[in-house]
């Protein structure tokens, strides 16, 4: 069975769902089955929200893991849920809490979801979420100057001058019509066992990922990094 | 190079094609959007915007110098159509307004800089009353000298050749001069506006209702007359403003105009 994979990433408050229920609205008077799967941390609304659309929905919270970790490690049961509901497309939104998520996958089409109030710099920050992505969504434009909003599209573009960068107003829905055309476009997928994904995840194997709580070096084993402060910022 | 741009009508919101088959927008043209609030006015602007192939919840497509708009011209969809000014934009970036102009015609790729500073500063200068200075802190700037900042910006660097007013309130901006600056500029200018001053300032306007384009007037001359007179009781306002904020006060002993005319016409209630 072939299905439209498409990964929804973004930093966290940027209006991610949102802007995706709108694209689903329209997704949905074309009379295609589209599936809803959110991964979140610790606790998320946002599966009422989608619900609200009458589609399937499914949610994965990662509780103590790093949500990405849990979502990579989960892509395969999330297919399978997909297959069942009989979806000819899922939208598959992660968290997007650490800057240094890394959700792409290389045959999957990947969004990057960031708005206009994170400040001029953030498109530096993100990393990979950002640079691996397909298209850039940038929200909330209606609130800052013209000027503002060029600017920053300007910064997405230099961080990932190959994707197709898209305003989009996530209240009123005003641009996320391309939006859709471009997910109708995506090429489906027949498996997504033995996909790569573009960029490694962020590695996390020490004490504390394990439980630890004290602090200090004898409390610390596994993958540990320490600042270096001979570095000037 | 963007001429004319043509909304080509299609349904309001119970599915009924719109009154307005064809809308025509000319290059440096003015054209008022009015309508009650949930009448279509942002849907109209959003078809605009997305070039809109009968594709939208309106059915309405965009032709460009009448031609249609092909999806697959990446190059052209890329490209900003529309700029936009409104009351509810601010600049949020900590940064003095010499070095953000600067920041912003990089981008453009314009030359010389210098020079579209001092003319940025000039033209909004020229639009608001309140001086701008070149290392004002843009987040500290007045509503007025924000949105005079942000027309002169748009007119000399933004490149999109549409913009879109989002209703500006007259304080501390004189919006007759800031559209025959944008105008004066090849662009096409879309006023949003629930204000009688606004929309009569425009040469048409579109009036929406239930999500459609229902009628299209031509500002006559009686309207252009009382859009003079609506103009000059804002500068008495804006006068009268000035006037209480600098210590003025009004009573009968104060033989000034703000005393004679502003009091009667303005604050005086007849019984």
């Amino acid at each position: 069975m072939s299905l439209k994979f498409v990964i929804v990433a973004g930093t966290p408050s940027s209006g991610k769902t949102s802007v995706m229920l709108h694209v689903i609205r329209h997704i949905l008077t074309d009379k295609i089955k589209v599936a809803a799967c959110k991964i979140d941390c610790l606790e998320t609304t946002d599966n009422i929200r989608y619900g609200r659309l009458g589609i399937p929905i499914a949610v994965g919270l990662s509780d103590y893991l790093c949500p990405d970790h849990f979502y990579v490690a989960n892509l395969e049961e999330i297919w399978r849920w997909a297959e069942k509901q009989n979806a000819e497309l899922v939208i598959l939104e992660t968290a997007g809490l650490c800057h240094r998520c890394a959700p792409a996958l290389k045959d999957c089409l990947s969004i990057c979801i960031i708005d206009n109030l994170s400040g001029l710099d953030t498109p530096k920050k993100v990393g990979p979420m950002l640079s691996t992505a397909d298209i850039i969504a940038i929200t909330k434009g209606d609130m800052v100057s013209q000027a503002e909003r060029e600017v920053f599209h300007q910064q997405v573009q230099n961080i990932n001058p190959d994707a197709r960068v898209i305003a989009i107003n996530g209240l009123t829905g005003r641009g996320s019509l391309r939006l859709k055309n471009e997910i109708m476009k995506s090429q489906p997928l027949e498996t997504i066992t033995g996909q790569t994904l573009r960029c490694s995840m962020p590695a996390a194997v020490c004490s504390y990922c394990a439980g630890e709580m004290i602090v200090g070096s004898t409390y610390q084993m596994g993958n540990i990094k320490k600042v270096d402060f001979g570095r000037a910022e | 190079m963007l001429k004319k741009i043509s909304v080509l009508g299609g349904n309001d919101k119970n599915g009924i094609p719109e009154t307005i088959r064809r809308l025509d927008i000319q290059k440096e043209e003015v054209l008022a959007v009015v309508g009650p609030t949930g009448s279509g006015k942002t849907q109209l602007i959003s078809d605009i915007e997305q070039y809109a192939n009968a594709d939208t919840p309106t059915c309405r497509s965009i032709l460009i110098n009448d031609l249609p708009v092909n999806a697959e011209d990446e190059e052209l969809i890329s490209q900003h159509l529309v700029a936009e000014v409104s009351q509810k934009m601010n600049f949020i970036i900590d940064s003095s307004v010499e070095e953000f102009i600067s920041r912003h015609a990089k981008i453009r790729a314009i030359e010389n800089i210098e020079k579209v500073k001092t003319d940025i500063l000039a033209v909004a200068n020229e639009l608001t009353g309140e001086p701008i200075y070149s290392t004002d802190n843009l987040t500290q700037l007045s509503g007025g000298q924000a949105r005079a900042l942000m027309v002169a910006d748009v007119a000399l660097i933004s490149n999109a050749p549409v913009v879109v007013i989002d209703e500006i309130e007259n304080a501390g901006i004189d919006r007759l001069k800031a559209l025959e600056i944008l105008t004066g500029h090849g662009k096409a200018v879309l006023i949003v506006t629930h204000d009688p001053a606004l929309a009569l300032l425009a040469e048409r306007r579109l009036v929406m209702k239930n999500g459609g384009m229902y009628k299209l007037h031509r500002t006559n001359t009686e309207e252009k007359t009382l859009m003079e007179k609506l103009l000059t009781i804002e500068k008495k306002t804006a006068r009268l403003r000035d006037y209480i904020r600098s210590g003025g006060s009004i009573d009968k002993n104060n033989n000034n105009e703000e005393g004679e005319t502003l009091w009667q016409e303005y604050m005086y209630i007849p019984r």
